[in-house]
């Protein structure tokens, strides 16, 4: 258990979690004009659809799936306990992993190649993209090399997140771990860091309350009725509509 | 009986002479920045034509607006589930390539060519990449041709039409045209505001206005397809969707919208219409087809001289100013009181809330064969020639026949104002030409006064309607064309700050530069 281990696993994970909330936090308040998902697909339509698709279909099922590891371990072993029904979620998830790394290259070359979304490309979207292929390589690395991640996630690395979270880290596990499984770690906290200071951050704006919104919507600047109501008490903050 | 203020205008047609000031006026406040080159929130098509986005009125294409769906309204192609399941990638948005690619020219190359055997050029570049462009498309691509193959045959409001009719329609000798001026209709069932995941668009309450909130638009751009007149726009370059504002800014501090303060045929009737919020919902899904629905956003329409309609709006808190300017609105006599002007394309289900008034010159004169022999004898003997023998007749002999054998097909407009619906644009071009019928007898003395009455019986209008169109039609004073009511102070965003602050900025009311995220 080195200086290193500590800061790679104890350290960073901390920095990160403070540097997500407050950034991406702040960010939200201060400057929310710029909380957007920066749409790229008015500038080039045909291959966007390749890219975004299989990327952000196939991340939200490997995303989901590791929240489900960590938050319900015990149900994930049970599951994983007959080898049919490991092999089905092993093979799904490596098949999502594959769709995510095809969409992410064709994302990445799309930037790289069209003329027209140079003006909209920053250094930090490449950067981001560099960094989920490497993090996708890695991650589909580590589940061909090391098996059966489902299981081992829930029985070694859920202990150890839920050990972060509570504030007393426990890594010895986490130190015996493969290379690549590290490196992947590693590399998921830097996508954490990340969030608040690139387009990331339109995955915290998902529109779910589109869903039990009324489709109409009317904003009132100002409350005429109560305005007029002599009754109404004056202040200096004027009555809205609801 | 819910009833609100909707800031509203009328377009007269057969005023509009294509100039696209509006345009241009718009563009220079409003759309001159980065991101927004390629957005005409006013833009002036001619009809026939494919307009801008290119075919916007082909819902096929495009899945704009609502569609009826077992008695209810729903949106063709965005809504709750569609617009979750689409939102990584849209497969009905209008791209770039269906507007235009923004372009400029290298003037400086004209100035700092060294000198040479040949003229220097300025070559186009696209205001996207900044590389040298073959320019296929502008936003007016289509002006003035008529009868194209590539544009006015395209259009899609020939449906309904027969070949033949559509041929009589482009022959050369009959060609006729219109102008259609279009800005953000700022709708009673807006598509856009339904279809926004984010909900960033709201219709305000006060004024009618549909706005997107700059700060809570997350570009999933839904509101783009949505939008069946194609008048929500995505701004490539800050990441969110921006539209028409119907200057509200301007009209706060009391000013006439850019649009209609620059317009040169002074075509634009801007006014305050009351309205009944409660019978919106009645008039989608009660209306059996198109027409109807047509037909019914009238009834919505209320009556401002009305006592019941007054005693209501008191009492939901309409001020009195804006009862009086919807008492004295041009928009309410167009639309209601003489039953002029219309909707465009009332079918798309968004109840629009721009009205216009169809255009009748195009179809007054017709053409008719003349012997030109008497002609002929009068004229010079060097220059005797008379190169056809058909001539414009304007003759008011047979009254309503030249309406019939229009050269602009009835049908082609009730595909435009009516939803297919021939008799209510009979109706109002009828009207249009008892009108000039009447100041004919008055000004020129040709016809008798007792065919005039007849004509005005025939039409169902008093004497006092036709002097009012006339009035309001060739003689308005600004004052009578533009009619809201004076600035609430304690309501207006403009009157709080300084706009010059913000200029060259997306919208009042925040300070943060509309600098694209990161």
């Amino acid at each position: 258990m080195g200086v290193l281990d500590n800061f790679l696993f104890v350290g960073l994970p901390y920095i990160t979690l403070v540097v997500f909330l407050v950034g991406t936090i702040y960010r939200y308040k201060a400057t929310k004009f710029n909380y957007s998902s920066l749409s790229s697909q008015f500038l080039e339509e045909s291959s966007l659809f390749w890219g975004s698709m299989p990327f952000h279909w196939g991340l939200a099922f490997l995303f989901f799936g590791h929240l489900i590891a960590f938050l319900f371990p015990s149900s994930v072993l049970a599951f994983n306990s007959h080898p049919v029904r490991l092999l089905i979620i092993e093979i799904s998830a490596f098949i999502a992993g594959l769709l995510v790394l095809f969409g992410l290259c064709v994302l990445f070359f799309r930037r790289i190649f069209n003329d027209r979304l140079k003006p909209v490309t920053t250094k930090m979207d490449i950067a981001i993209e560099l960094l989920l292929i490497t993090q996708v390589v890695l991650g589909l690395l580590v589940a061909y090399t090391s098996r059966w991640g489902s299981s081992w996630f829930a029985a070694v690395l859920t202990p150890y997140l839920r050990s972060l979270f509570v504030l007393q880290p426990e890594i010895s596990a986490i130190t015996a771990l493969p290379f690549l499984a590290k490196l992947h770690i590693i590399g998921a906290n830097l996508v954490f860091l990340l969030i608040p200071f690139s387009r990331l951050v339109h995955l915290l704006v998902v529109p779910f309350h589109y869903i039990w919104r009324p489709y109409q919507r009317v904003v009132w600047n100002i409350s005429r009725r109560s305005v007029r109501d002599p009754n109404t008490k004056w202040t200096l903050h004027r009555p809205k509509n609801t | 009986m819910d009833v609100r203020a909707q800031v509203s205008m009328v377009f007269h047609l057969d005023k509009c002479i294509g100039c696209h000031t509006c345009s241009v006026a718009c563009k220079n406040i409003w759309t001159d920045r980065k991101g927004a080159e390629y957005m005409w929130w006013n833009n002036v098509e001619t009809k026939p034509g494919t307009g801008y986005p290119t075919k916007w009125e082909d819902q096929d294409i495009y899945k704009g607006g609502w569609e009826r769906n077992n008695g209810s309204m729903k949106l063709k192609g965005a809504g709750k589930l569609r617009g979750l399941v689409n939102i990584f990638h849209n497969p009905h948005l209008p791209v770039i390539d269906d507007y235009y690619e923004p372009f400029t020219y290298k003037y400086l190359d004209l100035i700092e060519s060294p000198a040479m055997d040949d003229q220097p050029t300025a070559r186009p570049v696209s205001l996207i990449t900044g590389k040298p462009i073959d320019i296929k498309m502008g936003p007016n691509w289509d002006d003035d041709l008529s009868g194209t193959p590539d544009y006015a045959r395209n259009d899609p409001n020939l449906e309904g039409l027969s070949a033949a009719e559509q041929e009589a329609m482009f022959q050369l000798e009959r060609m006729a045209f219109f102008y259609l001026p279009r800005i953000c209709n700022h709708c009673l069932n807006p598509a856009c505001v339904a279809s926004c995941p984010s909900g960033a668009i709201y219709k305000r309450g006060e004024d009618g206005v549909v706005l997107i909130n700059q700060k809570v638009c997350r570009a999933w751009r839904m509101c783009v397809t949505a939008c069946p007149y194609k008048k929500s726009y995505f701004n490539w370059g800050t990441g969110k969707s921006e539209k028409c504002i119907l200057c509200y800014p301007r009209i706060e501090s009391g000013q006439a919208p850019a649009c209609m303060h620059s317009c040169v045929g002074r075509i634009r009737y801007l006014g305050v219409m009351l309205y009944d919020a409660d019978k919106i919902e009645s008039a989608l899904t009660g209306s059996k087809n198109d027409q109807e629905l047509a037909l019914r956003q009238r009834d919505i329409l209320l009556d401002p001289n009305d006592p019941v309609v007054i005693q209501a709006a008191k009492e939901n808190g309409v001020p009195d100013s804006t009862i009086k300017a919807a008492q004295d609105s041009p928009i309410y006599k167009f639309v209601k009181e003489w039953g002029l002007a219309m909707p465009l394309h009332a079918e798309y289900g968004t109840l629009p809330m721009l009205f216009y008034v169809p255009p009748l010159l195009p179809v007054m004169a017709s053409l008719s064969d003349v012997n030109n022999d008497e002609q002929a004898e009068k004229m010079d003997p060097i220059a005797k020639y008379w190169n056809d023998n058909w001539l414009y007749d304007t003759s008011t002999d047979e009254l309503w026949a030249t309406i019939d054998k229009a050269r602009m097909p009835l049908k082609y407009l009730a595909n435009m104002f009516s939803a297919g619906d021939e008799s209510v644009i009979k109706e109002a071009l009828k009207k249009l030409m008892a009108v000039r019928i009447y100041r004919r007898w008055k000004t020129v003395g040709d016809i008798d006064e007792s065919k005039a009455m007849a004509v005005l019986e025939d039409v169902g209008l008093t004497t006092e309607a036709v002097e009012g169109i006339f009035y309001l039609t060739s003689l308005a004073k600004f004052d009578d064309r533009f009619v809201i009511p004076p600035a609430h102070r304690e309501q207006a965003i403009e009157m709080l700050e300084f706009t010059g602050d913000t200029k060259g900025s997306t919208g009042f009311g925040f300070k943060e530069k509309p600098l694209r995220g990161w």
